[in-house]
């Protein structure tokens, strides 16, 4: 039996119409077919983060420092964390517009329990996490049940929790956040050691590469073509050096902060969530074709109904770490840019506003790019109307890009 | 219709999956069925033919469970069963392919064939069986899917459509319904649904085909039963049938043997303006 099946072609490469990939130029040829039929997937954004870093890289060399990256990393993380839920939201193909004003009104009643009230800061925080799950089971309640579009009820909702914001900051407007509490410790002033960094991407490597090892052991069990081996072992070391070396990098100042490694964390286990379980399938099947979702037997209502309070618990915990960035709630708290920078981050990122189409990592390449748009900026003594232009029009390029790839996936037969 | 009936109860063997007797669905004002029957044996196509509006889909939405009928009988494998709902039929075995697919395209082949039914370890999904399912699935029906991995949006419409009945094939049902399968497909892609068809068949499942096209009734289907305006019209074997009597059943044209057996039968014949 096992002779028989190492001499017959693996059961999915029987089809004499199957374009083999066999060789390293086959892989290209057949990645450049994929380009050209506008499946493009993380490439542009990665093309454009490599391009706004060389810009700035030329105009001001501190930028690529070490000490300017570290800072980048610390601040990107925790818009990337409320951008993480709508990256959710929009493979739906909904949206939430007020993920800003919730996770102002959140981290504001966690500054106001914590502060004003004497609360022990865990419960402070665990009271705001669970607010933003009960805003988004009303937004599920709404959105299945009504039937009030995504778009109204969080309109709706970024107002009101604007004025919920208000309400809860009373008259004092602003509230600090004493800087040696534990939130603005941990997001200001926590890193990984050297050794602890090291020993992260070791496990990070390891974990990576056994997965693909056992795929392929299963795969050749079953009697399908297994990937190829050689490509793992790249792909591994690709990772083993790159992250080595960043964390080689980011220690020359002061290394990964626990910030950071906290929104990587998240980005990781929201991607194996979507991609490995029948919830994440669930959430792409929903965003492709709701209606054959239903027939299929999947309680569609539900698949919405996790994604709101997901996308809300996000904000609320992004919000949070905002607080604690800046050791201070105030009446603008949320309310200015997050909400667009969010968004913007999750589109920018390649995750499709058509729905069914994007992955966790948008998330995370989304609020780099706009991050180093804006560290480059300030390093240039630009001012934040300059940025704001710029992020704007980074936005549409990104949506125009999308829009046309699409385009090229219809006449090219990739939905 | 009776006469007709009994020659191919005479004729057939296999075990009768489905058996319809005395079905009514109303809509308002509208009698969408009237006392409706239908019989599927195991291994057998019957193809359900009929004017727009003849009441072709509501008798197909009813056996799938969409619509309750208001009064009648429906007998799965001899037993006289409610069907409540679309999960109730797949739970009983009846699948059924709707005209619309209802593939996702942002999906591959096999996301598809298991939406809904994925095989899991945990709340894992275990990719490698759902994969070796799904070759098993497509060779069973000779069909012709160069991978398993790309997006359903790729496929041509008979790819599709082989993906679709596919897909109806994963809970292992008795009876297949194909809603119009061959209606939106060029000549070798019709070609193609039509050798599936013919593939259920051989695996002893009960298969009901709705179609416009004569043509291809008359190439795939063991029986083939006529609806007009809610009402069994006729019954023909399909090696019997020519066209024109089809055409004439399904118009309801009073000057032919058709009409004339309806009047024997006390139904007020329908008289064309």
């Amino acid at each position: 039996m096992t002779d028989q099946l190492t001499h017959q072609p693996a059961v999915d490469a029987t089809d004499e119409r199957l374009v083999r990939v066999v060789s390293p130029g086959d892989y290209l040829r057949q990645l450049g077919g994929r380009l050209r039929g506008g499946d493009l997937g993380m490439l542009p954004v990665i093309l454009g983060l490599v391009a706004i870093c060389a810009f700035f890289y030329s105009q001001e060399p501190t930028f690529l420092s070490s000490r300017s990256l570290v800072t980048m990393t610390l601040y990107a993380a925790p818009l990337g964390v409320i951008a993480l839920g709508i990256v959710l939201v929009l493979l739906l193909g909904e949206i939430d517009l007020s993920v800003g004003t919730v996770s102002g009104f959140t981290s504001a009643t966690t500054a106001v329990m914590f502060v004003s009230h004497g609360q022990s800061l865990t419960l402070s925080i665990l009271v705001a996490i669970a607010l933003g799950a009960l805003i988004g089971g009303g937004y599920a309640v709404l959105f299945v049940w009504v039937g009030v579009p995504s778009f109204v009820f969080t309109l709706a909702g970024l107002l009101a929790f604007e004025g919920a914001l208000y309400w809860v900051l009373g008259d004092q407007g602003t509230i600090n956040l004493p800087r040696d509490s534990g939130l603005p410790e941990f997001t200001r002033q926590k890193f990984l050691s050297d050794g602890q960094g090291y020993a992260l991407v070791a496990v990070v490597v390891a974990v990576y590469v056994g997965s693909r090892l056992w795929t392929i052991r299963q795969r050749r069990a079953a009697g399908l073509t297994p990937p190829n081996l050689l490509g793992v072992v790249i792909k591994g070391t690709a990772l083993a050096v790159g992250l080595g070396w960043l964390t080689y990098y980011l220690g020359i100042d002061r290394g990964w902060g626990y910030l950071p490694v906290l929104f990587a964390g998240l980005v990781v286990l929201m991607d194996l969530l979507l991609r490995r379980t029948r919830w994440g399938r669930y959430v792409y099947a929903v965003g492709g074709n709701e209606e054959a979702a239903r027939r299929a037997g999947i309680r569609v209502g539900l698949v919405y109904g996790s994604v709101f309070v997901l996308c809300s618990t996000f904000a609320a915990l992004g919000g949070v770490l905002v607080a604690g960035q800046l050791t201070t709630v105030s009446q603008s708290s949320g309310t200015t840019d997050t909400n667009l920078t969010a968004i913007a981050a999750a589109v920018i990122g390649g995750t499709s506003l058509f729905g069914g189409r994007g992955s966790a990592y948008s998330a995370l390449l989304g609020i780099l790019v706009l991050q180093a748009i804006r560290t480059g900026l300030n390093l240039m003594n630009v001012d934040s109307d300059v940025r704001l232009i710029v992020t704007g029009a980074v936005l549409l390029l990104a949506v125009a890009i999308d829009s046309v790839a699409r385009r090229a996936r219809s006449s090219s037969g990739r939905g | 219709m009776s006469v007709i009936e009994n020659e191919v109860t005479a004729r057939d063997t296999g075990e009768v999956v489905l058996s319809l007797a005395g079905i009514n669905k109303r809509f308002g004002a509208v009698q969408a069925l009237t006392d409706v029957e239908l019989t599927v044996r195991a291994g057998e196509v019957v193809a359900l033919v009929g004017d727009n509006g003849a009441g072709k889909s509501t008798l197909v939405k009813t056996i799938a469970g969409v619509h309750q009928p208001d009064a009648g009988v429906i007998e799965f494998a001899g037993a006289p069963v409610t069907v409540a709902g679309p999960a109730g039929a797949q739970h009983l075995g009846i699948a059924t392919v709707f005209q619309d697919l209802a593939l996702c395209d942002n999906l591959d082949v096999v996301a598809n064939l298991f939406l809904g039914k994925e095989h899991h370890v945990g709340p894992v999904i275990n990719e490698v069986t759902m994969e070796r399912e799904a070759w098993r699935l497509l060779r069973s029906l000779s069909a012709k899917i160069p991978s398993v991995r790309i997006p359903v949006a790729g496929l041509s419409g008979g790819q599709r459509q082989t993906v679709a009945i596919a897909r109806s094939l994963v809970g292992n049902p008795r009876l297949v319904m194909l809603d119009e399968p061959t209606a939106a497909l060029g000549v070798a892609q019709t070609a193609e649904v039509l050798n599936l068809v013919e593939r259920l068949r051989e695996q002893g499942l009960a298969v009901i085909l709705i179609s416009h096209n004569m043509a291809d009734v008359q190439a795939v289907s063991d029986r083939i039963v006529v609806l007009r305006l809610g009402r069994n019209a006729a019954e023909f074997r399909t090696e019997e049938a020519t066209t024109d009597q089809l055409v004439a059943a399904i118009t309801g044209a009073s000057d032919n043997v058709v009409a004339q057996r309806a009047a024997r039968r006390a139904v007020p014949p329908e008289v064309p303006q």
